[in-house]
């Protein structure tokens, strides 16, 4: 039955990619959405069953898939609480964006329409393998997969020179991270022996945790290059923002709320390892807040209202590894969960105005759409509200937690680092709100659309200005009121709430859940070895400590919400207010401004030092070296010293009778010479 | 008394006969001939080791090569007639067509 939750989708991918051009958009929108909603009632029952379950999870073995001496690996799907919570969000959302999407795809040919609906659906396949595998090996597939669908998905307009770049863009920095995933996932099988996650997290269990360099370190570096990879952190997130060439709802279900936190979903799943590798928490901490902080200065000063929303999303990101870096699993994994509704919903609400102004993405050519797409803006501004952190929406309660965390465990440049971002996360997207929606209509300058007037083919931009059609505000209202409410469940203990999705969560990310003895029952497999006690001394791998002072939690809340609420007094001031003075400080600290509106010249930068050097590399070395000179030059070479031999020896053909006859007399004399002296 | 080394010397005689004829004649018809020559000069020797053996090989190998050169010489006349048709000589030196 947890087999069948993939599956649905991945049959409306075959269906849509068999028959989907022959079909209207009506049946092949139709078909994508009743799965993908099919594969989330399969989600909801597959997650009551596990939560009724002995030990709190199912598991399904759907066939051996690869049997070679010690590796062992079975195509197998695990329900625990994180899956659960992972394979609610993405059929959840997914299913409420394939439904936007049938509104804002409407403009694609019927062959275009099915070909998109196909891709998401297969994404969302790929996401559920992803998350629902048990083992490494199966949940490479899925990251794999979900690789390519993000691949096909950014490229979606392949037409545009730019989506291509973007695509390949992406799927070659995914590239490196994957890596780095492999390799991790070879150091792991040498080490343990095996690729289970449970099995993993139980083997180590055993240790005492690597303070020097060993193979745990080396091998969750690994898995955390991966990590950067697909949820676009430092060194490799250069790929996200452009990526923002894809459709907008291809942004907010891939690019915002499921693909990219799959490296978050993949350290949460192997916290147990990870929490014995102190030195790599620390470089995941240290990586996720400097880039939770680069993009959110970037964020500052952009102009496209997707990219943003992408840098945004990085920052958010950025977040999410703070906490999985400072051991509060927990509080990641909330974040991810509150952030998968309130970007989903902010960029499904950028894909309403974006939609309303006939593919405008420029920030200075929007303002004052307040009036004109009055659901649009409400339920973004719920959306913003919502991920600077005011209380009592989602993003307030992740946020906070992890900054609490953050604080509790003592990283106090980190915890202000994270303040500071935090402010700039309200900034930002109130600047984002107040240009578009508040103000003065701004138009772009056409002036060659003046010059020659054409009145029936481009009326003015303002005249089809409508607010979301039916199936995307429906969307909306329902991603708003998730925004709102999806924190509750994450009520802190401080301000006399349960925080249920700690105590629902926790039991994935410890190791004596997965003791072999759970394992017989599900496996049926013969006895493992019996339970070792943990030695004396060692800290049992409990991430996450139950030691907090309720008081300096609530005065560290009333903190950053201050702070978000002085990001957004500060964006009023200055885009709301007084737009001239904006100007003026960017004029005034114009290399700062233009360092960040060039993105600290990272893409410059990789090009300078990557990219081009391999260019050269491939230019100097592989075309001219080695493939021109050397293969071409052997091939050729052959043929060229066949013929200079050739052009020698032909001068022995005389055509002469008697020279060919004297030849041969003397060649027999010689011979027989040669035998009769010897 | 006749020995095997008479024999031996008309045979090398008779093959420096062909060879010459071979090499110096202008006329495909008479190299031809000249192959004959030093053909039978060999058959000369094989008979005469034959006979000096006390043995028969020597006669059953010029069966064969007088077999041989018969069938070499009805297809060498018959080139040279095909070559005599189209060239109107038959100066081995005017066949150089083929040559680089």
């Amino acid at each position: 039955m947890v087999a069948l939750i993939p599956l649905l989708p991945f049959l409306g991918f075959l269906i849509n990619a068999s028959v989907g051009r022959r079909v209207s958009k009506s049946v092949s929108g139709a078909v994508a959405c009743l799965l993908m909603i099919g594969a989330f009632g399969a989600s909801v029952t597959a997650v009551l069953a596990a939560h009724n379950a002995p030990g709190r999870f199912i598991q399904e073995t759907v066939f051996r898939w690869i049997s070679s001496g010690d590796l062992q690996i079975p195509l197998a799907f695990r329900v625990d609480p994180l899956s659960s919570l992972m394979i609610l969000v993405v059929t959840g959302i997914g299913s409420l964006i394939h439904i936007y999407s049938t509104a804002y795809m409407h403009e694609e040919t019927d062959a275009e329409f099915a070909r998109y609906f196909s891709y998401l659906n297969l994404f969302a396949a790929f996401m559920l393998v992803l998350v629902l595998g048990s083992s490494f090996p199966v949940m490479f597939v899925g990251w794999e997969g979900v690789g390519l669908c993000s691949y096909l998905l950014i490229g979606f307009w392949f037409r545009k020179q730019s989506a291509a770049d973007a695509g390949k863009k992406a799927f070659v920095v995914n590239r490196i991270g994957d890596f780095g995933f492999i390799l991790g996932m070879f150091l792991i099988f040498v080490t343990f022996h095996t690729l289970d996650f449970q099995e993993v997290a139980w083997r180590v269990s055993t240790w005492a945790p690597e303070i020097a360099v060993g193979p745990a370190t080396i091998a969750t570096l690994l898995l955390f290059l991966g990590a950067t990879g697909k949820s676009a952190q430092i060194p490799l997130y250069v790929w996200l923002p452009d990526a923002m060439e894809g459709p907008t709802p291809v942004s907010a279900l891939i690019h915002a709320a499921t693909m990219v936190t799959a490296g978050v979903y993949m350290i949460g799943r192997n916290a147990v390892l990870f929490q014995h590798a102190p030195i790599t928490l620390a470089v995941v901490a240290g990586i996720g807040i400097a880039t939770a902080l680069m993009a959110g200065t970037i964020g500052l000063v952009q102009n496209d209202i997707k990219r943003v929303l992408a840098y945004s999303t990085v920052s958010q990101l950025g977040y999410m590894f703070l906490a999985m870096g400072v051991g509060a699993y927990t509080a990641g994994i909330f974040h991810l969960y509150t952030h998968a509704f309130f970007k989903a919903l902010l960029f499904l609400g950028s894909g309403a105005v974006i939609h309303a102004l006939a593919g405008e993405q420029d920030l200075r050519n929007m303002g004052g759409l307040r009036k004109a797409l009055p659901i649009t803006y409400w339920t973004f501004l719920i959306g913003a509200l919502a991920i600077a952190g005011i209380p009592p929406l989602a993003g307030f309660f992740s946020k906070d937690e992890i900054l609490f965390r953050t604080f509790a465990h003592g990283n106090r440049i980190m915890w202000i680092v994270g303040l500071l971002t935090s402010f700039l996360t309200a900034t930002y997207m109130f600047r984002l709100v107040f240009l578009a929606f508040h103000g003065d209509r701004r138009h772009p300058e056409h002036p060659a659309h003046d010059a020659h007037p054409a009145p029936d083919a481009h009326p003015a931009p303002d005249a089809h200005l409508h607010d979301a059609p039916p199936a995307m505000a429906i969307v909306l209202i329902v991603l708003a009121i998730g925004s709102i409410v999806a924190g509750f469940v994450g009520w802190p203990h401080a301000i006399g709430g349960a925080n249920r999705i700690e105590r629902f969560l926790e039991p994935s990310f410890e190791a004596h859940q997965m003791a072999p003895g759970e394992f017989q029952v599900i496996e049926g497999r013969a006895s493992r070895q019996p339970r070792v006690e943990l030695a004396a001394g060692v800290e049992p791998a409990v991430p996450g400590s139950q030691a907090v002072d309720e008081r300096r939690e609530i005065e560290l809340m009333l903190l950053s919400v201050g702070i978000a609420v002085a990001g957004i007094l500060v964006a009023m001031a200055f885009w709301l207010r007084n737009r001239a003075a904006a100007t003026r400080v960017a004029y005034r600290a114009a290399p700062i401004y233009t360092l960040l509106l060039n993105k600290y010249y990272v893409d410059e930068l990789y090009d300078a030092t990557v990219v081009q050097p391999i260019k050269k590399l491939s230019t100097l070395l592989l075309w001219r070296g080695i493939d021109a000179a050397l293969i071409d030059g052997a091939v050729n070479g052959v043929g060229g010293a066949v013929r200079g031999t050739s052009a020698a020896l032909r001068r022995l053909q005389t055509g002469s009778i008697r020279a060919y006859a004297a030849s041969l007399f003397l060649g027999v004399v010689v011979i027989l010479g040669w035998y009769l002296m010897r | 008394m006749v020995t095997l080394n008479h024999y031996l010397i008309l045979s090398g005689l008779l093959f420096c006969v062909g060879t010459a004829g071979v090499f110096l004649r202008r006329n495909l018809i008479t190299v031809l001939l000249s192959v004959e020559i030093m053909l039978n000069a060999v058959n000369i020797t094989f008979v005469a080791a034959g006979r000096y053996h006390g043995s028969v090989d020597g006669q059953i190998i010029t069966f064969f090569v007088m077999t041989v050169a018969a069938a070499e010489a009805a297809v060498g006349l018959a080139l040279v007639i095909a070559l005599f048709r189209h060239r109107e000589t038959l100066s081995p030196d005017a066949f150089t067509s083929l040559k680089w």
